[in-house]
């Protein structure tokens, strides 16, 4: 199958939408749905936000869709684990939508145990004329009913409503860091720090466990997954990351447990940069497929490496997100931002790649031209609807005007969340408890 | 900074004594450096969020920059060296933070090995004894000359040095497991004792009894019925914990 690519540069021009300020929480997820109509976000209180684009009308044809609040929701409650005694986070960790089937919507969400799977829909008609109760509710007296009428449907505002149609509780000692649906659309997996489930959407009370790296000695502990996702196309394959910096597929068809990898990336370590925090910022933090399957994406403390499935050694394509770090690493390890997990996500045609980093900043990278840019999600330093400007860090003794030096970098303004709409250039970008959306200029 | 852990070469005295003055004013030596980087992880170790459960991802990465610092200061030599440059006073209070961190349990006595295992499972037990007699022996011979005022490091054998720190380390992923020989596991193969003895190790850790040489020995027979303890106690609130799912579902 031939590859289409998109041979068109990257467009500097972003305009800015809305920033929408959720109340007070730190966005922990964002995830477009498969139309790139519906965009929701997880928080660290439990709650999704989905946002939905509106209709593009004939009449206001400068006005690209914009995204507004369609549904808000309490995914997870916060938990108390008693044979333990520790609390469980109700943090959504994850949100993943399911493949439209019918009107209503479908999304899994995760906290550290328990995934859910939401069903969103409307509601935009009610029934009225009811012979039994009146308008209230209130039951009417049988004796006072003298006629009988056919309840009609009416038109009533909007309603959009979330019901929890399953709860997948109990299957994981650790914490969930990954879900993923497989493309059969009837089964996901859930993947914690030691072990790989596989679920049936269907039935809650039972898993199958694929991966399990849990030493027999817990002291032997020296590697954990830290993300998964299977193949956007072959449902028996699937990929997860570990903290030493590898990769491995496995296909499920070959055993019941997939203990034993089918593919193994990793790439050998460069002796001249080895230090005592090498294997920290080797760490990967993220992986994920490109659309069409044949590349694999993975975000460690420093960059981003690009993977061809067929090329187990080392990445076709590495990009430095933020290698004036490089020599701050022990103060990054003190404040423990050496530990932070950054997103990355590829664009419609996986011909651009964007991740995030400190100061607001996130970068983008366009695989075709090799050309990168910066660009900062901040109300302060851009005004709604202009342009972006690429900003630039300074790494060199001389500052230019425009320029940031390393040093007076917000590490605590760090942008792990990000999302790109799966057609169109269209961005979501988490800046703590703010959610930006840019799209592309268009003339 | 240290960016570059670059692997020293066979250890000269002379040549880091003069580098560690000549490079006291402008940069730490590389030693220093990699003594507080020790430091400070196995403070990043030890100060877990009670409330919530420690982030495992992060722990494993400390436990094995820790291991890495460790072996390369064994490989080094500079485990031993310490014990003989006791002089600096600046080099003494860091060794004492990092000794209350990891070596309380033997600022108490020498019975340091045994209560730190209260915890750890059955198949453990038997790799485990193996270890105790050998280190027992150990540290009956250092018994002797014992002066409490000295400096810790001083007076043990390095070989034990490594041991207990790597005891340490263990003690950390050992509470994240406590297998319980019973067949619970066969209802809920996930279902985890893991944490249901944090408190107790680090309790342990913090706060042993003084114990003398006997105490030693009868305090190791004696583990089997504290196991057993711990393992009723266990089982007590499996049945709380699988009634609570039943009743829940």
């Amino acid at each position: 199958m031939e590859e289409d690519i998109d041979t068109r540069k990257i467009n500097n021009s972003f305009l800015r939408d809305h920033s929408y300020a959720t109340e007070a929480d730190i966005i922990s997820t964002v995830e477009f749905n498969h139309t790139g109509e519906l965009l929701a976000t997880g928080d660290k209180g439990g709650r999704v936000v989905i946002f939905q684009r509106e209709q593009e009308s004939k009449n206001q044809l400068h006005r690209r869709g914009e995204y507004n609040v369609y549904s808000t929701f309490q995914s997870h409650e916060p938990e108390f684990d008693y044979l333990k005694s520790l609390e469980i986070e109700e943090k959504i960790n994850k949100i993943r939508w399911l493949p439209q089937q019918n009107a209503a919507y479908f999304l899994l969400s995760t906290n550290d145990k328990t995934v859910k799977l939401w069903k969103v829909s409307e509601r935009d008609k009610r029934p009225e004329g009811y012979n039994l109760k009146d308008e209230d509710g209130r039951l009417r007296d049988p004796a006072t009913i003298t006629t009988l009428r056919v309840p009609v449907l009416r038109p009533m505002d909007l309603m959009v409503e979330a019901t929890p149609r399953r709860v997948f509780a109990n299957a994981h000692t650790y914490h969930i860091n990954s879900i993923s649906v497989n493309s059969d659309y009837e089964t996901y997996m859930s993947a914690d720090d030691l072990r790989i489930n596989l679920w049936n959407f269907e039935i809650t009370n039972q898993s199958f466990n694929i991966v399990d790296i849990k030493p027999a000695n817990m002291e032997e502990l020296t590697e954990v997954i830290t993300a998964a996702e299977f193949h956007p196309l072959h449902c028996n394959t699937f990929v997860y990351s570990s903290s030493k910096g590898t990769i491995r597929l496995c296909d499920m068809r070959a055993s019941a447990l997939c203990d034993r990898h089918t593919k193994f990336f990793e790439e050998p370590e460069d002796p001249s940069n080895r230090s005592f925090f090498s294997e920290i910022i080797s760490s990967i933090s993220d992986v994920k497929f490109s659309h069409s399957g044949r590349y694999i994406m993975t975000r460690d403390y420093l960059t981003v490496k690009v993977w061809d499935l067929n090329m187990e050694n080392r990445p076709i394509e590495t990009y430095q997100v933020h290698d004036y770090l490089r020599s701050k690493l022990c103060s990054l390890y003190e404040n423990d931002c050496i530990f932070d997990k950054f997103e990355c996500v590829w664009n419609g045609s996986d011909s651009v790649i964007m991740t995030g980093s400190y100061n607001n900043f996130f970068r983008m990278f366009d695989r075709n031209t090799k050309r990168d840019v910066t660009l900062e999600a901040s109300r302060e330093n851009s005004k709604p609807r202009a342009i972006l400007k690429p900003r630039k860090v300074c790494v060199g003794g001389k500052r230019r005007k425009d320029e940031i030096s390393v040093d007076s970098l917000d590490f605590s303004k760090k942008i792990l969340h990000t999302a790109w709409h799966p057609s169109e250039n269209i961005i979501a970008v988490a800046a703590t408890n703010n959610l930006y959306i840019f799209q592309d200029k268009v003339n | 900074m240290f960016a570059r852990g670059i692997k020293r070469k066979c250890f000269d005295g002379e040549e880091d004594i003069e580098g560690t003055l000549a490079g006291f004013k402008s940069v730490p030596s590389y030693n220093l450096q990699r003594q507080s980087l020790l430091d400070m992880s196995l403070v990043k170790l030890q100060l877990c969020h009670m409330l919530v459960e420690p982030n495992l991802c992060r722990s494993v990465l400390i436990a094995n920059t820790v291991r890495q610092i460790q072996e390369e200061m064994t490989q080094d030599g500079t485990w031993q060296v310490i014990n003989a440059q006791n002089t600096g006073q600046a080099s003494l209070d860091r060794l004492v933070s990092s000794d209350i961190l990891c070596r309380s349990t033997k600022e108490q006595g020498e019975g340091k090995l045994v209560p730190s295992y209260s915890s750890f499972s059955k198949d453990f037990e038997d790799i485990q004894s193996q270890d105790i007699i050998s280190d027992l022996s150990t540290v009956a011979s250092v018994q002797a000359p014992r002066n409490p005022q000295s400096n810790v490091w001083e007076m043990e054998n390095p070989q034990e040095n490594r041991g207990n720190f790597q005891k340490s380390l263990d003690q950390i992923f050992e509470t994240l497991e406590n297998k319980n020989p019973n067949s619970v596991e066969d209802l809920f193969s996930d279902v985890d004792n893991s944490y249901y003895d944090l408190d107790t190790v680090l309790t342990g850790m913090m706060s042993n009894t003084k114990m003398g040489h006997c105490d030693v020995l009868e305090s190791f027979s004696s583990q089997t019925t504290t196991n057993s303890n711990s393992n009723c106690k266990s089982d007590i609130n499996e049945l709380d914990h699988i009634v609570e799912i039943l009743v829940e579902s």
